[in-house]
Parts: structure tokens; C-alpha cells; sequence
């Protein structure tokens, strides 16, 4: 299981990584949704991962599962969605405003800076 | 009155003179001046105790974990300083009344004095170093304010620019010298340091403090090198250069030295760095004073001349030295100030300052004529007036000083600079007032009205009498201010005329008689000068800065080119650089935990994702479709949290996902459907370079951490322990957030709130320009449905709408104790009614919403704080919870916790930032046609009504 959501992180970052360089609002917004998909399971997954112990009193239960990196991944979700909108928001401006959503300030940033 | 009270009343007054110069200038000025009379008054008040030997504390320890406390206390130095800035800008704010003219700003003008008036009382109070260095940056602030008040003038701006360059700087390296004095001592209380001295002087860190406190002290009082910013402030107006530049700001660095001189004086260090400096300064501003033609340019370098004596006497590091430099504060205030106010004077009457300009105004300005005289005279040196005395005592150590083995360069020096001092006071008196009437001045000189020079006048009267009576007007003060100086017993010394024949009266004279001839051969002695090439402060300053600049500018322009993909790869490298550093670098034990088996679903769930995350990165480009694919990914991360026993985050996640995607689309509708092709494989090959390397080292990283235990015990036992018996919860996430750390939840949703509000403010400024001309004769990308609002669509969320309510409610409840709680219930609730503004149209939701989403995530963050505050009732720090449990007859037991409380206010702002975000968005879309007459299209009768009426 661990080689699962170990691969699975490595393989979110990764894609997020190069969706963040693009040259496109777009994309960038999707590469940010994807890193923060990683992180949070990154974060989540510091308290190592169990099956079956959630962290709530339940008779009969030996041992629960680290409640903290929930607790701190469970608000990181809800910030990463505001954020996500204010970044939205700006590259709908942006293009709006510049009826062009290249995010390089350079002229020929088209095809690379 | 409080310490606290005299420090406070010039900020708090700060704010009448702007709002009262409506009332008039009379007004302006009487509110101004009555702020600091009763600041003065308050001083006056203590004074007596101070007098006895007393000092006057007043203390709040504000944030002693960092050894930052409110400490005031007044001892004869403050009481001196103290009294010098109010009563001097007392004399100032009532000759700025008359000296600024109708198109002049006054209340800002007052405003500035009073903000500056403060800081400075601040400086001389502070019992703290790190409050004092608070106050010393306010000054060299305010000061800025204060120079560059004439801001339509480039000289005026240039001068607040240059001496906000050098004393900020200055600053700098006195808040690095201080804290090194403060780490030395171990305590950041002034009283406490003064204590200190053997520590701090066997301390190896002495040098490197003294020298960086005296780098503050030195820009600040314009001591040699860093002199020149002062003569370039003159384009201050003159009541600024008689207050600032004469008596209180310049004076600031003279203070801290007298303030630490029982600590850091006394060692070769110390009298080499500091008598040096202060001789160099006194002995080169006095011989370019000579020689300015601006008669503020004149005093600005005497002035620098004669704070480059005090800070010899100072650096001389004897006690006698010490109470010599007390005594010439006093005496350099009162006809310097004085000097001042009259090179105003004659320039309000003359309209020049130039002395080229000038001469014969004896006859025309009679009573500026024997003021300017009076301060003149006192300022060479001549008896019975102030300055003689002091000069004398400073001749008289000079005499007996040795530097570095020579007994004759330091008198020979200090009566040079005497004797230029003389010359340049001998010239303005002989080169302004006397010689014959002009016929050319640019205005018709005459004397001003009393208003402009009763506060010189005063001050001169004050040079007389302390010149003749000086142990009656001021024997006390010195006393005690020298006492605070020395921090021990006072040497003898007494303060009169006629000490009989000795050094000191013989150098006075050569020193006059000197002066008198250079005076004499002043015409030949100029053209000399100008002749001399200089170096010229202002154009090394400008190089300096031109150069420094240049450098900002390429760093700036190689590092920040605006490319966003640059910044962000440079941030990656600079990230796996770091982790790999760590990675080398530190220590790693031995996987200690057996795998987790997985099980066929869970590997299914694994296929999906990263296939569809693969497909996300390949099919970006086309945006419709990635949006779909990452909603897979979503759903499987939720999927997954579920699976792996942490049910809260998973029903967060997936109701995050919803409105993201949502929201995505939203901002689709009004972007290109598909991204442009990237020209160059290079760029990508490296991107995939980096990317793939990112994630290979990111998933190492958490494999090794998932297959080790903790090193250390973690606080969530604490947490799984006392949720229950100390929170009222079962659910401990929800506990977690709602009161072990309601702290960070309270933080969060006002930062969730915030982005709300920026994306509404974004929404109206962009909506507000012609964009939305544009967007509301938008032509489609895609042909728009038949039907906007599917009749099954709008019935099924109306039918939907208080089914999801109630989830949301039922969700919120439990959150307590099992998955849920304001952040899920909060979405949920939001999705409900997305799905009506989806269903149904925008102008039909918006017109059935009565609450501003504003209003609600206020409401959230308000209810939130108020419950945290509930617990200062019960006299408990901010947010504890309380919590019980109710039996009412026919129900099962249930509790009440002032968390629920805290978890409403969550569920609030979560509500309203979400609906907040995604309304600001639909506007954007938003057609005016779009409003269906009926709110629900589904009444049959009515349409086979409009029908019928059609035949």
C-alpha cells in the first residue's frame, strides 16, 4: 500500500511540476490543483497510513490513526480551494483584460522566454 | 503626569492639528502648541523630583519573552533633553504660525512637528533599547516628513531623500549595535545596561557594538564623514532647521553617547574613535562655514562644527569633559535656535538668503539685528554670554588632553576651530547687518511682527542670563543631567566668568582676535577657496547612490525578467537542491514497518489515478478534457482518504471538488477551450527533466518516511487522549480543529474570507471597465443549449435543495463526534445552492438570496470570535471551550459546547466564501436576458395559454 501512495505522490508532483512551467494560465492552474492534491496526500500520509482506525472513539477500538495531519490536511483542502479561486480569478482577469493568458511578461514568451 | 502620558500626548496630538487647521490658522496653532505646553507642564510636574536626584520610572512589560517592555524613566539627562525638544518646540510651533505663508499646508506642516516632537521625547524617555530604536527610526521618519514638506521643491526632496538615506543607515547599524549590547548584557533595559560596564568592555563583541552604536550616533548628529547630509536639509523650512537641525533631532546622537557614555566611554577605543571624529568635524564645519554664502548653509555648518565639539568632549572621556558637553547643549540649543529663527526672519524680509545679497540691514531690521547680534556674539565665544563659558571649559580640556602622545595637536586644533568659529559669527553679524544700505535687495528688508521674533528673542534673553548668572539659571540641571552622563560623583568644576588667566581664556582670545582678522581678509581668503577644488558632498552621494542602483537593477533584471516559468523552475532546483542537501546530510534509521498489503481495489483505484493524472499532463491543451480528467484524480484522492481511515478529509475533498470544478468551469466558459502549442522540445525536455526528477525525490522521500515510525513521541497522543474528557468530542479531527488548535481554524477562515472578498473586489474593478461592453456582446465558443433551464434539472435541485440542507445541517451536528463539522457542512450547504443558480439561472438565485455573502462570512468570522471571547467571561484565555450535557425529559441525553459555537461560525465564512467566490464568477457570464420571466417554467397552462393567445 505504501508503494501506492508513495508512487502515486511522486507521480502527482511530477505531472504538477510540469504543468506549473507551462506558458498558460490553464494549465498552471491545473498543475497547482495537482501539487496541491500531492501535498495534501503527502501531508496526510506523515502520519502513516492505517486501514480501518479512524481517529474517533469507537468502543472496542485498540488504536486510532494520527488525527493531527488530518486535522491540518482537512483545512489545507478548504485554504487550496480559495486559493485556487483567487488564481483563477486573476488569470480570467488577466486574459480578459489582455485578451491573452500567456503569463510571461516577455514578448516572445509564446514559445519560451 | 505619567511617563507614559508625556510620550503619548505629542502622537495623540498629532492628529488635531490637521483636522483643526478647518478652524484657521490662529486655531491650528493654539491646539498645537497647547499639546505641547501640556506635555511640558507634565515634565515640569516631575521635574522637581528629578531635580532632588530622583528618578521617575514608569513600566508595562509589554512582551518580555522578548525582552521588549514599555519602560519610561526620567533622570536629569532626559529632564534636559526633555525639556529642550518641548520648550524649544514650543518657541518653534509658535514662530512657524507667522513664518508659514497662507499656501502653505499648517496642519500637515503641525502635524509632522507633533509626530516628530514624539518620537523624540520617546528617544530620551526610553528605558529601553529596543523601544528607543523604535523611536530613533520615527525620527529619522518624521524628519523626512519634516525636510521634504516643500515637496514641490527637488531640493527639498532631494534633501529628505539624502538624510533619510544616511540616518536610516545609520539606524540600521545602531539597531545592530545594540543588540549586541543587549546580548552582551542580557537584558534589553537601559537601567540595567548602565549597570554593566566591566561586562560589556571585557566583552569581545565591545568593538564591533561600540563601533556600529557610533556609526547611529554619528549619522545622525552629522559628524565627519557623514556631515554632509545636514547642509542639504536646509531645504527644509527654517522653523524645521531651527528645531530639527539645531536643537532636538541632530541632538539625538549626541544623547545616545552621553546616554551610554558611563558604559561604553573610557577605553582607548572609545577616545580615539569618538574625540577624533568630533575634532575633525568641529575643526572642518567650522572652516567651510566660513565660507557658504547661504546664511542657512552658514549655520548648518557651524552646526556641525559645534556638534563635533560636544561629541570631542565627549569622546575626551572625562567626567569634567563630560559636564562641559552638557552645559554646551544647553548653551548651543538656545543661540543656535535663536540664529535660526533669524536667518528666517531676514529671509521672510529680504527674500534672499544669500549674504553676497545682503549687508546694511542695521538700520532696516533693528530688532532681528540685536537678536542675531546677542546669538552671534554667543556663538564666538564673547563674555558675558553662554557660549563663552562653555567654549571655555571645552579650550580648558582641550588643553590638557594628549592625543596619541602629543600635547600640543589637540589645543592647536580646538583653537583653529574656535577661531573659525568666531570668524563665521563675526561674519554674519558684520557681512548681513552691518556695512552700508543696499539699494538691491529683492524685497524691502524690515523687522517681522512680534509674533515672528519674540521665540528668538526669548532664547537670547536666555543666552544673557545664563551667561550672567549660570549657576542660578541652570547650576541645578547641569548637575543633575551631568550626574546621569557620568553615572558617579561629579568632579568640581563651577560654572562662572572669570576664571583668572589661564590656557583656556588665552587661547579665547587668540581665537577672537583671529576670527576678527579673517574676517578682515575674508574677500581675498573666499576667492581662494573657490578656487580650491573640493570634493563635493552631494555628487559623491549621488555616485554612490547612482551606482548602487545601477547594481539593484541588474540583479533585479537577471533574476526577475518576468517570466513566471523562470521564477518557478529556479524555485524547484532551488527546493531539490535544498532537499538533497538535507538528504546528504543528515541521518536515517532503518525501515522498521511492515507494508500495508493492497488490496485489488485499492490497486484499481491506483491505476485510475495515475492514469488519469498521466492523461491530464498529456491532454492539457485541450481544457474541457483535463478539467474532467483531474476530476478523476480528485475523486480518487478522496476515495483513497477514505480507504485509508480518515473519513473527514475525504468528505472535505470531495466537496471541495465539486465547486473547484465548478468554479473551473465557470472561468472556461469565458477562456480559449484549448492551449497553444509550445514551439520549443528543448523547454519541455527540461521541464520534464525537472518534473520527473521532482517526483521521484518527492515519493522517495514519503516512502521513507511511511515505512520508519516517528522518532519522537508524537502530540497526537495528547490529542486521541483528552478529546473526549477535555474537548466534549469523539471525532478528534473535529476536535483538532474546533479547540486544540481553534486558533488556526479561526486564522483560516478569515484568510478564506479574505480570498472571497479579493475575488469579489477583482470581479467589480475588472466589470466596472469597458471589459464588460465586451463580455456582454460576447459571441459564444460553442452553440448555447436550446433550453437554458431543463424543466427535470430545475425540479430536481428545488426538490434536492432542502434534502441537501438537511445533510448539511445533520453533517454539522455530528461533526463533533463522528466525520463532519462546520468546514463539510459549509460546502455542502454552498452546493446546494450552486445548484440552483445552475439550474435555474443567476438572476433568478440572486434575486431569492435576501443576505449578502459579504455579510455572512463577516457573520462566520464574528460569531467564530465572539465565542472565543465568551471565554474571557469565565476569565480563561481566548477560545477555551466549555461544554455540558442536557437531559430533557423524552430526548436522549445531548450536548451543548461553546465549540459548536465556534464550528457555526466556520460553517458561515466557508458558506459564504465559497458562494461568494463562485457568484463573482457567474457575473462575469451574465446576460441581461437571461432572467426568465417566470420563476419556474413549468406550468404547462401558462404556455399552451401564450400559445393559444398566438392563434
Amino acid at each position: 500500500m505504501e508503494v501506492l501512495v508513495a508512487t502515486a505522490v511522486g507521480v502527482l508532483t511530477a505531472g504538477g511540476i510540469y504543468l506549473v512551467l507551462r506558458q498558460h494560465t490553464f494549465p498552471v492552474i491545473l498543475g497547482l490543483a495537482l501539487l496541491s492534491y500531492a501535498v495534501n496526500v503527502f501531508l496526510f500520509a506523515t502520519g502513516r497510513l492505517a486501514f480501518n482506525l479512524p481517529p474517533i472513539y469507537s468502543d472496542g477500538a485498540v488504536s486510532y490513526t494520527d488525527p493531527l495531519p488530518q486535522a491540518l490536511v482537512l483545512t489545507a483542502i478548504v485554504i487550496s480551494f480559495g486559493m485556487t479561486a483567487v488564481v483563477v480569478m486573476i488569470a480570467l482577469s488577466a486574459y480578459l483584460s489582455a485578451k491573452d493568458d500567456r503569463i510571461d511578461m516577455t514578448p516572445d514568451a509564446g514559445d519560451g522566454a | 503626569m505619567s511617563l507614559f502620558l508625556i510620550a503619548a500626548l505629542p502622537f495623540l496630538g498629532a492628529l488635531l492639528p490637521g483636522l483643526l487647521i478647518r478652524a484657521g490658522r490662529d486655531a491650528c496653532a493654539i491646539v498645537t502648541g497647547s499639546v505641547t505646553l501640556l506635555a511640558l507642564i507634565g515634565l515640569g510636574v516631575n521635574a522637581p523630583a528629578v531635580l532632588r536626584g530622583e528618578i521617575v520610572t514608569a513600566r508595562i512589560d509589554w512582551i518580555p519573552g522578548l525582552g521588549l517592555n514599555a519602560n519610561f524613566f526620567l533622570d536629569g539627562l532626559g529632564l534636559l533633553f526633555a525639556g529642550m525638544i518641548l520648550g524649544i518646540g514650543l518657541l518653534v510651533i509658535i514662530y512657524a504660525r507667522y513664518y508659514l505663508s497662507r499656501n502653505d499646508a499648517m496642519g500637515r506642516f503641525y502635524t509632522f512637528l507633533l509626530l516628530f516632537q514624539g518620537a523624540m521625547v520617546g528617544i530620551v524617555l526610553s528605558d529601553n533599547v529596543l523601544m528607543l530604536l523604535v523611536f530613533w527610526e520615527l525620527t529619522s521618519l518624521s524628519s523626512f516628513l519634516l525636510i521634504g514638506y516643500w515637496n514641490h521643491l527637488p531640493e527639498g526632496r532631494q534633501g529628505a531623500r539624502m538624510a533619510l538615506a544616511v540616518t536610516g543607515a545609520g539606524g540600521l547599524a545602531l539597531i545592530g549595535g545594540m543588540l549586541m549590547l543587549g546580548n552582551i548584557v542580557g537584558s534589553y533595559d537601559l537601567s540595567v545596561i548602565l549597570e554593566s560596564k566591566d561586562v560589556i568592555q571585557s566583552s569581545p563583541l565591545y568593538l564591533p557594538a561600540l563601533i556600529l552604536i557610533l556609526l547611529g550616533c554619528f549619522t545622525k548628529s552629522a559628524q565627519f564623514p557623514f556631515h554632509f547630509w545636514l547642509p542639504h536639509a536646509m531645504a527644509a523650512p527654517t522653523p524645521v532647521s531651527a528645531y530639527l537641525h539645531s536643537a532636538t533631532m541632530v541632538k539625538a546622537g549626541l544623547f545616545l553617547m552621553a546616554r551610554m557614555w558611563p558604559v561604553l566611554s573610557g577605553t582607548e577605543a572609545w577616545f580615539y574613535i569618538v574625540a577624533t571624529t568630533g575634532l575633525i568635524t568641529m575643526v572642518v564645519g567650522a572652516v567651510i562655514a566660513l565660507f557658504k554664502d547661504d546664511l542657512k548653509g552658514l549655520l548648518a555648518f557651524s552646526t556641525v562644527s559645534h556638534l563635533g565639539l560636544i561629541t570631542m568632549l565627549l569622546g575626551f572621556g572625562t567626567p569634567i569633559a563630560a559636564v562641559a558637553a552638557v552645559f554646551h547643549i544647553i548653551n548651543h540649543a538656545t543661540f543656535k535656535a535663536a540664529l535660526f529663527m533669524t536667518a528666517g526672519i531676514i529671509d521672510h524680509g529680504a527674500h534672499t538668503r544669500d549674504i553676497k545679497r545682503l549687508g546694511g540691514l542695521r538700520t532696516l531690521m533693528p530688532v532681528t539685528f540685536v537678536i542675531a547680534t546677542v546669538a552671534s556674539l554667543s556663538m564666538a565665544g564673547i563674555p558675558p554670554l553662554n557660549g563663552f563659558l562653555s567654549k571655555e571649559m571645552m579650550l580648558e580640556e582641550a588643553a590638557h588632553t594628549v592625543w596619541a602622545g602629543s600635547h600640543w595637536l589637540l589645543p592647536v586644533l580646538a583653537c583653529l576651530g574656535a577661531l573659525f568659529s568666531a570668524a563665521y559669527s563675526f561674519r554674519y553679524i558684520s557681512h548681513v547687518f552691518l556695512g552700508p544700505k543696499r539699494e538691491d535687495y529683492p524685497a524691502t528688508p524690515h523687522d517681522p511682527g512680534i509674533g515672528m521674533w519674540i521665540a528668538p528673542g526669548l532664547l537670547v534673553v536666555l543666552a544673557i542670563l545664563i551667561g550672567l548668572f549660570p549657576k542660578t539659571i541652570v547650576g541645578t540641571l547641569v548637575a543633575i543631567a551631568s550626574g546621569s552622563v557620568i553615572g558617579g560623583d561629579l568632579p568640581y568644576y563651577s560654572l562662572k566668568l572669570w576664571h583668572g588667566v589661564n590656557p583656556a581664556l588665552i587661547m579665547s582670545g587668540i581665537a577672537v582676535a583671529g576670527g576678527l582678522v579673517l574676517l578682515w581678509l575674508h574677500g581675498s581668503l573666499d576667492k581662494l577657496w573657490n578656487a580650491l577644488p573640493r570634493p563635493e558632498a552631494k555628487r559623491i552621494f549621488d555616485i554612490v547612490i547612482s551606482g548602487l542602483t545601477t547594481l539593484a537593477r541588474f540583479f533585479t533584471e537577471r533574476t526577475h525578467n518576468g517570466s513566471f516559468a523562470r521564477y518557478a523552475a529556479i524555485f524547484f532546483v532551488f527546493v531539490f537542491g535544498l532537499g538533497y542537501y538535507a538528504y546528504q546530510s543528515g541521518t536515517m534509521v532503518a525501515a522498521d514497518r511492515t507494508m500495508l498489503d493492497a488490496s485489488p481495489v485499492a490497486i484499481a483505484g491506483w491505476v485510475c489515478l495515475i492514469v488519469s493524472t498521466l492523461c491530464v499532463v498529456t491532454f492539457h491543451r485541450n481544457r474541457l478534457l483535463a478539467l474532467v480528467l483531474i476530476g478523476v484524480t480528485g475523486l480518487i484522492v478522496s476515495m483513497s482518504f477514505n480507504y485509508l481511515s480518515a473519513p473527514d478529509l475525504a468528505l472535505t475533498q470531495i466537496s471541495v471538488e465539486a465547486v473547484t470544478i465548478i468554479l473551473l468551469l465557470l472561468a472556461l466558459n469565458l477562456m480559449p477551450k484549448e492551449t497553444p502549442v509550445e514551439l520549443r522540445s528543448g523547454r519541455k525536455l527540461r521541464d520534464a527533466v525537472l518534473s520527473i526528477g521532482g517526483g521521484l525525490g518527492v515519493g522517495a522521500l514519503i516512502y521513507a518516511m511511511m515505512m520508519r515510525d516517528l522518532v519522537q513521541p508524537s502530540i497526537s497522543e495528547f490529542h486521541i487522549a483528552n478529546s473526549y474528557s477535555g474537548g466534549g468530542g469523539t471525532n478528534v479531527v473535529n476536535v483538532i480543529l474546533v479547540d486544540f488548535r481553534g486558533f488556526d481554524t479561526f486564522g483560516e477562515i478569515i484568510v478564506l474570507g479574505i480570498a472571497a472578498i479579493v475575488i469579489y473586489a477583482l470581479t467589480e474593478s475588472i466589470l466596472s471597465t469597458g471589459i464588460r461592453g465586451q463580455l456582454l456582446n460576447r459571441k459564444p465558443d460553442f452553440p448555447i443549449a436550446g433550453d437554458a433551464h431543463p424543466m427535470m434539472m430545475v425540479v430536481a435541485t428545488r426538490v434536492m435543495m432542502p434534502i441537501a440542507l438537511m445533510v448539511a445541517a445533520y453533517i454539522f451536528f455530528r461533526g463533533h463526534n463522528l466525520p463532519g463539522g462546520g468546514f463539510i457542512a459549509g460546502l455542502i450547504a454552498a452546493i446546494a445552492l450552486i445548484m440552483q443558480y445552475m439550474a435555474s439561472g443567476f438572476s433568478w438565485a440572486s434575486a431569492r438570496q435576501r443576505f449578502p455573502y459579504h455579510g455572512i462570512i463577516g457573520a462566520g468570522v464574528l460569531v467564530a470570535a465572539l465565542t472565543g471571547m465568551g471565554a474571557w467571561l469565565n476569565e480563561m484565555p481566548f477560545l477555551t471551550s466549555a461544554f455540558s450535557y442536557v437531559y430533557l425529559p423524552g430526548l436522549h441525553k445531548f450536548e451543548l459546547a461553546t465549540a459548536a459555537l465556534f464550528d457555526l461560525g466556520v460553517f458561515l465564512a466557508v458558506f459564504g466564501a465559497v458562494l461568494l467566490a463562485l457568484e463573482s464568477l457567474s457575473r462575469y457570464a451574465w446576460q441581461p436576458d437571461d432572467a426568465t420571466e417566470h420563476a419556474m417554467d413549468i406550468n404547462p397552462a401558462r404556455d399552451t395559454a401564450v400559445v393559444e393567445e398566438g392563434k
